[in-house]
Order: C-alpha cells, then structure tokens, then sequence
C-alpha cells in the first residue's frame, strides 16, 4: 500500500488550475506562464495530482505567519 | 539612434591563424629601445603597437595616444608550448581519446547520444557539465580504442603542464599532435564547438603579443623608464625563444635543447598566470613577484572585482569618527578641511544668482571652489579671476560651493552589511579632524570610537538630496526591518544615567533639576513633591510626549507573581499619560534593539517626535550620570575577606566533589546518564558541578559587592557587561574549553594536559578549571588554559567572518534585482520572473511591523481602552 503524499501533514495542498482559472491568474499577474516558478512533471506530487507539463499547480500553505500562503508553479 | 545592446558573449579560443591574422608584426627583438631611446622595429615597443605618448601617432592607424587603442603583434615560437589556463582540460581530453587514432574512445552511437543530450540542453540554456563530465569519465577507463583497438596507456597530468604517459613523459608536441588528430565531430562530445576551439588550440605555437596601450611604460622621477611586468615576462620569452633558435640551428645537444624548451615553457606560463602551483613565481629584481595576467584579473583588487564591479568615487570624504552627545543623531560633524574641499552644485536661476553670485565673492568658509559654465567648462574660483566669473556669472551656470551647515550627506561605515550602514545625515561644519557623531546611532553602524574610520558621500543632484532627505535619514531608520524593533537608541551611559535618575525616589533641588534640564529647551518645570523637591522620575517625565504604556524593565527579578507597580525592585515601569508612575529607566525602556518608550513613541508619533526624544533622552541622561557621579576602577571590583573565603570553600567543596565523582568513575559506581557513556556523563557532571561552582561563587561576590557599585549598575541596566563578566572580574574565571569540551588535549601518550600533572589525571585543576578572578591573577598553569580557550574563541570569530562575508556576498548578489512590485509580488527585474507572490509570505514590511508581527494588538487594546 503507498501512502498519499497529501495526507502527510508537512506536504502542502496542490492542486491543478482549470483552463479558466489558469487564464485568470496569468491575467491579474500580469505575467506569462515561463515568468511563474517551476515544478516538475516527475515531481511525486506533481505526479500524484496528475499535472501534465504545461499545467499551472496551485499550493497552498500554511504559514506561521500569514496564515495561509498560495503560491502558483508552471508543470515543466 | 537605436541603442544596441549585448545580447550574448561568446568565448572562443584564438587560433594561430588568427593571432597571426590579428598581428600587426612579427616581434623578434627583446630589446626595447634603443641608445637615443626611441624604440626598436620588431621590439616589443614597436610604434605599429600603438602609441601612449602623448604628441606621437601610430604608425598603424595613426591615431593619438588616447584615439589609438593599441595593435597586437605576435612571436613565432620555436616549438610549442601548453598554455596552463588549458592544462587540466588537455589532460581530460587525452585521457578521452586514443592515442594512435585520435578518436574518442566511444562508439559512434554512444558517443552521438551525448552530442545530442548536450544539443538539447544548449537549446533549452540549461548547463551541460554533467554530461562532458560523464563523457570524460567514461572514456578515461576504456583500456582499449573501440575504432583501431590500440591498447591505452593511462596518461597523468602533473601540474602545472606536465604529461606522463606511464614513465614516457609528453613533450607539448606530441600532446599538439594527439590533439591535432581528433576529428570535428568527437569534439563535439566535450561539449565544445570545433569551429570556436580546435584542441591543438590550446597548446601555443603563436604567441599574441598585447598592445603597449595594456602595458604602458612608466618614466620614473629620475628619468629613468620603467617597463610595465608583462613586459618584462614578454622580454624573458622573446630571449628564451630566440636562444632556443639559435641552438637548434646551431644543432646543439638534445639535452640543452630540453632546457631551453621548459625554460621557454616556464616563461609561458608564469606570463599567463604568476601564482601556479607547482613552480616558483617570476619575480622582479627587488624580488617582488610579477603581476602577470591572471593577476591582473583576479581578486578583490583585479579587474572584474576592483575595477569593474567597484570604483573609486569623486565628493566623498574618509576619516576617523568620535563622539558627540551635542549633535542630533541625524547630524555628522565634518570638519572644516573636509567641508573647504567637498562641494554641493548650485544650478544657478534667475532667482539664485544673487546668492550664486555672493558665494563666488566670499574668500572664507563657505565660499566656491569652481564654477561650471554652460558649455560644461569648468572654472577654479580664485582671488585673481573672483570678481570677473561673479560679473559672467549667468543663469544656466553651475556654482560649485563648499559643504556647510544643513546640507544633506550620506554617511557609511563598512562593512555595509544592511541598509542602516548608509544612512543620511545633516552636515554641521566643526572644527579638528574627525567626523562626528551621536553616540546612539553606533549601534546601526556597528560603529566604536577605538579608531574606527567612516565615509562620507555628498549627493550632487537635488534629486539625490531629495531622496536621501525622505529615504535615507537617520530618523527613518529608528525601526530596524531586521527585526521591527529599534535599532537606535540609548548606549553605554545613557543607560546607566537614567538608570541613577529614575531608580526609586531620587530627590533633586530646583538647582539640580535646572542644571539637568539645561540643554532641553523645556519651558515648564512640573509641579515639585509635596516637601519642595522634584524626583528623577519627574525629570525624565519632562522629555515624554503622551504616551501610556507599562512593561517589565530590564532589571526585573521576575519573581513568581509579578507585584506590578508595587514590585519592591522597582523594577515594572507604568507610564501613563506621558508621566513615569513607577519603575526604573534601563536598556529595556530606552535601549537600541529593545527600547520600548522609543518603539511607543514611533508608532504614536512618528520619525520626527523619536527623533526629539533620542536626542533629549541622550542629553538628560549625560546630565543626569554627570550630576550623579559615576566612574569604574580596579578596586570597585574589591571584596572583603570574608567574601573571599566564601568564595574559596564553594570552589574547595566544588572540587571535592569532582575528586568524588572520579574516584565513583574509576571504581565503575557511576551510573550513566541515559545515551551517555561513561566517560561522558562523568565529563558532564563535572563541567555542571564546576559551572555551578563558578555561579555560586558570581553570586557571593555579587552580594558583596552591592547594587550600588557601578559594574553592578552597568550590568543589570544593561549598559554594558554581564553578571558573568562581573563574576570574572571579582570571583572565579571558571572552566576552559576547547571545542566545548574541557581541556583534554596535550601529551597524548600519557594523557595529560601538561606535564606538571599525573598521567590521566581527570581532576579540575588538570583540565583547565581557573579559580582565580582577573582581578587575583592567573597562576601560570590556568594562564596557560585560558590562552587555549581564548585562541579559539579568536579563531572561530575570524573563520566566521570570513565565511560570513562570502555568504552573504552570494546572497546580494543573487538577489540585488529582486523588487517588491505595487501588487505585493516580488520579481526579478529584468526577465520578470516571479520569485514571491506576496513578499515574504504575509506582505509585511518587517520596518513597519511590531518586533516582527504585523499588529500589536495588545497596544491597540489598552489604548482603545485607555480613551474610555
Ligand atoms: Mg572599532
Ligand atoms: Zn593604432
Ligand atoms: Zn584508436
Ligand atoms: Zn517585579
């Protein structure tokens, strides 16, 4: 049996941008997707989720200090 | 025009055909100039290099010295020679390929599989040195050719240019011919471009001689001239080569021939790169070594570091700093040399050309040093020419006045390790000749007065006095973003001296109050007590805007139930309403890095209002330590007999009992700590029971001494030094370590610090416990001990910074184009990649935040609460 990746407290949520939602985001940064940082297609999670190359990941992290950090990265 | 940009550089090794085509003649000559002293055709100042005399052309271009930038020339040299920069990287490659065919020692299909992985990282940008690597790794352990089957012969590279094939040593001819033979497209699978770098390349059958503009002649005072080190090293290597010619053609002996060959090879060298390993430096005849080319370039003082990223710069001024409680801290004192020689531009207008006009009339002080016409000419103002430049005068022009009161500088101590390290101050010209400065700004400069030196910058547009003015000042850096606290504040006796005002009730006269407040500018003394007389919290009250606000002060006990404002230290401060209730005046309430009254009043105020209470806290508390009295000497560390013996049994019982847990050891009674061996935990509970000694002994003292010595004072106001340095002084230095251990090492053999202890003697004494005080004196042996535990103290400090440094070096130079955008992102500069979506995470500007936090809510509660 292998674990989740997920489920271990200390891996952050990820999870896949819909065409739209990529759009939008690229569109309020005002930036193109090579501008993002990077992740991994081979990347476990990356993996896990089922990112294919060219995909943007959205994470989302807790954050001793702000709570709650997201952070975006392009699926290379 | 359209600007052009560099969009790549692309290195490449010079081939012979081009170091010959790029020559503008052969040189054959190592004289340079001849008996009249003009130099010699063919020599290595021939006229067709170039010209840096002023008043002659070259005879290549025929342009002036300054118009002509310089001509290679080249020496045809006699045999070939390896060019050390290449010598590792030949010795890689001759490894990699057969030495009877000259193919790389890879099968076709394999060695096309790196080509194309190389290819594809290329297009891609990405670094391809771990597959070259590969590739050299590969072929180096291939015993025999995959195209001829020729057996190889592991060659070993013995620096700096030496090849040996087995016992067969490789002159460079045959390593040039083994190269010579490797075809185009094996060199591709060393991640190199055949038509940019042949391998023969790399060993010099041409040599580029560089222009005299790179090497220019100096004439010395006597007349004499002095030829530049590159010239020297060129002559050496026209000499040798023309010696080895000669003999050749002469058809000398093999052997002499050799010499003259390592000979030339080692003026080769030593010309590319004086500070090789493996053979001595070329060294001039005063015996100062050569500055050759890799010299030139290396370093914190070669060309990329020295000349390229750094650079000397004009209005700016360097000189040892000392103190001046007088001075606002966003004052510097210049003194009146420095501001006659530094000058701040006036873009004369119609409405400033009177007073344009009155600093080119003045002769003293503040008058102008040039002025700058609007061709952009510029004038020295002198007695002779003052009166006719005043007449000329006209809008457009630009006045170059000397620095005087209220102009704005920068001012900076190095290291620059943060952004308070350049900070701007207002001038006030002084006299002597140190620049001066307000005690309480050392701490963001790190600076002391023990002969420390500082920089000062004039900033010579009004656009960079304006941003200085607003981005730069003294008062804008109160808060430090290190850790959103300040980082300005009270030191030293500016502590100590409310420390004596505010503690408990103090009473002062009118007198008294009148003389600690005379350099305030207060206009009403408050009320006095009931019987006549003011006390020192009434004083400093004074200088409090309204704030209300209560904390535990530095010299808290903290005793299990805090009693607040009846804590019988006095040691819990109630401001309210910009009054002192109770409590005592320490680090904790004006301190650089704690201070909390000028935290409070920063965030209610503003810069400007933290500003006035530093400089009148500074003020009242120098009055105040001098109307108090407060000195420090050799015998405020004095103890009486009877603290003494105290003392001496604590240490006597302490070692005792170490003598008891060895004795435990060495009949196995001890029982281990839990993970610890036995060994360890007796080394434990002896350094605790030593340590605890030492405390002990600190605290006996400390008893004797009293709150009212003025160590005591400084210590637990936090002014300066500890209770442990106290304890040092006074009581017991305690144990010595080394690598956080106590001292073990010495005669191995015998396992003993030092002789004058029995072999494996584990005692205190014999492992480096002192129990003297400083002030007693160190008996020979602890003496000793404590140099070891100081050496290395010394050197952990002096690693440290070294490492520090190049640490953060990296770091600046990985992020100086990194900006924070006004969308709260962070993104580097040029390509726009994003780096953060929200700085830092949370988006807080750690300047404007509480001790890090993005809000106090404690001080907004209790002052929503205190307005009901
Ligand atoms: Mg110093
Ligand atoms: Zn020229
Ligand atoms: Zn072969
Ligand atoms: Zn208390």
């Amino acid at each position: 049996m292998k674990m989740k990746l997920q489920d271990h407290m200390l891996v952050p949520k990820h999870e896949v941008l819909n065409k739209e939602e990529a759009e939008e985001l690229l569109r309020s940064l005002g930036v193109k997707k090579e501008q993002l940082p990077k992740i991994k297609a081979t990347d476990p999670i990356a993996k896990e989720i089922g990112a294919k190359v060219g995909d943007i990941v959205k994470i989302t992290r807790e954050s001793l200090t702000a709570g709650k950090s997201v952070a975006y990265r392009l699926v290379i | 025009m359209i600007p052009k940009r560099i969009n790549a550089i692309k290195f490449e090794v010079l081939s012979p055909h081009e170091i010959r085509r790029m020559s503008v003649g052969k040189i054959i000559t190592p004289e340079t100039y001849d008996d009249d002293g003009f130099p010699i055709e063919a020599g290595l100042m021939d006229p067709k290099l170039g010209v840096i005399d002023p008043g002659l052309r070259c005879k290549t271009c025929g342009g002036k010295a300054g118009e002509c930038p310089g001509h290679f020339g080249h020496i045809e040299l006699v045999a070939p020679v390896i060019h050390v920069g290449y010598a590792k990287l030949i010795a890689k490659i001759l490894n990699a390929v057969c030495r009877e065919c000259g193919r790389i020692l890879l099968k076709d299909e394999k060695r096309d599989k790196f080509i194309d992985e190389i290819e594809n990282r290329k297009r891609l940008g990405q670094d391809f040195e771990d597959i070259v690597k590969e590739v050299f790794r590969i072929t180096k352990a291939v015993k025999k050719c995959p195209h001829c089957g020729e057996e190889q012969i592991e060659i070993k590279f013995e620096k700096p240019t030496f090849y040996y094939e087995g016992e067969h040593r490789l002159t460079p001819k045959d390593v040039r011919e083994r190269l010579e033979k490797i075809p185009n497209d094996d060199i591709l699978a060393f991640g190199m471009d055949y038509r940019a770098v042949r391998p023969e390349w790399m060993v010099l059958t041409v040599f580029p001689v560089p222009p005299v503009t790179v090497r220019p002649s100096i004439i010395l005072e006597s007349g004499q001239r002095s030829e530049d080190d590159l010239t020297h090293k060129l002559v050496d290597i026209i000499r040798i080569n023309q010696r080895f010619l000669e003999n050749k053609e002469a058809g000398a002996p093999q052997l002499i021939l050799e010499d003259l060959w390592e000979l030339l090879q080692y003026h080769v060298t030593t010309y590319l790169d004086n500070e090789v390993s493996g053979i001595p430096p070329a060294r001039h005849r005063s015996g100062r070594p050569l500055k050759t080319l890799a010299q030139r370039l290396k370093g914190k003082e070669g060309r990329f570091r020295g000349s390229l990223s750094g650079k000397r710069v004009n209005f700016s001024a360097r000189t040892v700093i000392s103190p001046d409680p007088n001075l606002s801290i966003n004052e510097v004192g210049v003194p009146q040399v420095i501001a006659e020689e530094l000058t701040v531009p006036l873009f004369v207008t119609e409405k400033n050309i009177d007073i344009a006009r009155e600093f080119i009339l003045r002769t003293e002080h503040p008058k102008a040093n040039y002025v700058i016409r609007e061709d952009g000419k510029r004038i020295r103002v002198l007695d002779a020419n003052r009166e006719e430049i005043a007449e000329m005068l006209e809008p457009g022009w630009i006045v170059e006045r000397q620095l005087m009161d209220g102009d704005v500088v920068l001012f900076n101590r190095q290291p620059s390790l943060h952004r308070m390290s350049i900070m701007a101050h207002y001038v006030r010209v002084l006299p002597y000749k140190t620049f001066r400065l307000n005690p309480a700004v050392c701490p963001p400069y790190n600076a002391d007065f023990d002969g420390d030196e500082m920089n000062l910058h004039v900033p010579q547009s009004l656009e960079a006095q304006a941003e200085a003015k607003i981005l730069m000042s003294v008062q804008e850096h109160i808060l430090s973003p290190r850790f959103g606290g300040p980082i300005i504040g009270g030191i030293h006796d500016h502590i100590s001296g409310l420390y004596l005002l505010t503690r408990g009730v103090k009473k002062f006269t009118k007198e008294e109050v009148m003389s600690i407040l005379k350099p305030l500018n207060i206009e009403e003394l408050p009320e006095p007590k009931e019987d006549g007389y003011w006390t020192g919290k009434q004083i400093f009250s004074c200088i409090l805007p309204d704030i209300t606000i209560e904390f535990k002060a530095e010299i808290c006990q903290g005793c299990e139930e805090c009693k607040k404002e009846n804590c019988e230290y006095d040691a819990y401060v109630v401001i309210r309403n910009g009054e002192l209730i109770s409590g005592t005046i320490d680090e904790k309430a004006v301190g650089a890095f704690k201070g909390i009254i000028i935290d409070e009043i920063t965030r209610k105020y503003g810069n400007e209002e933290t500003k006035r209470f530093i400089d009148n806290m500074t003020q009242l508390a120098i009055r105040a330590i001098m109307n108090a009295g407060f000195s420090f000497g050799i015998d405020d560390e004095d103890i009486p007999e009877e603290a003494i013996n105290q003392i001496r049994e604590v240490i006597a019982n302490a070692e005792k009992e170490v003598e008891k847990l060895i004795n435990a050891y060495k009949e196995s009674n001890l029982e281990p700590m839990p993970g610890r061996s036995l060994e360890e935990t007796l080394e434990m509970r002896i350094m605790r029971e030593l340590g605890r000694a030492r405390d002990q002994a600190g605290k006996i003292a400390g008893r004797f001494l009293g709150m009212d010595n003025s160590a005591v004072i400084m210590a637990v106001s936090g002014a300066r030094g500890s209770m442990l340095n106290l304890t040092q002084m006074a009581a017991c230095i305690g144990q010595q370590s080394v690598r956080g251990e106590r001292i073990k090492r010495g005669y191995t053999y015998t396992n003993r610090t030092l002789s004058h202890f029995k072999p494996g003697d584990l005692g205190a004494k014999a492992r480096g416990f002192v129990k003297s005080s400083y002030k007693e004196g160190l008996s020979p042996i602890e003496y000793f001990f404590h140099a070891m535990g100081g050496r290395e103290g010394l050197v952990d400090t002096a690693v440290r910074t070294s490492q520090s440094g190049y640490l953060q070096r990296r770091l600046i130079n990985a992020l100086q184009d990194l900006k924070v955008e006004y969308d709260g992102t962070v993104r580097e500069q040029t390509s726009g990649m994003l780096v953060q979506f929200r700085y830092g995470e949370d988006g807080i500007d750690a300047m404007k935040s509480f001790r890090g936090k993005a809000v106090d809510v404690k001080r907004i509660v209790a002052e929503v609460l205190n307005k009901e």
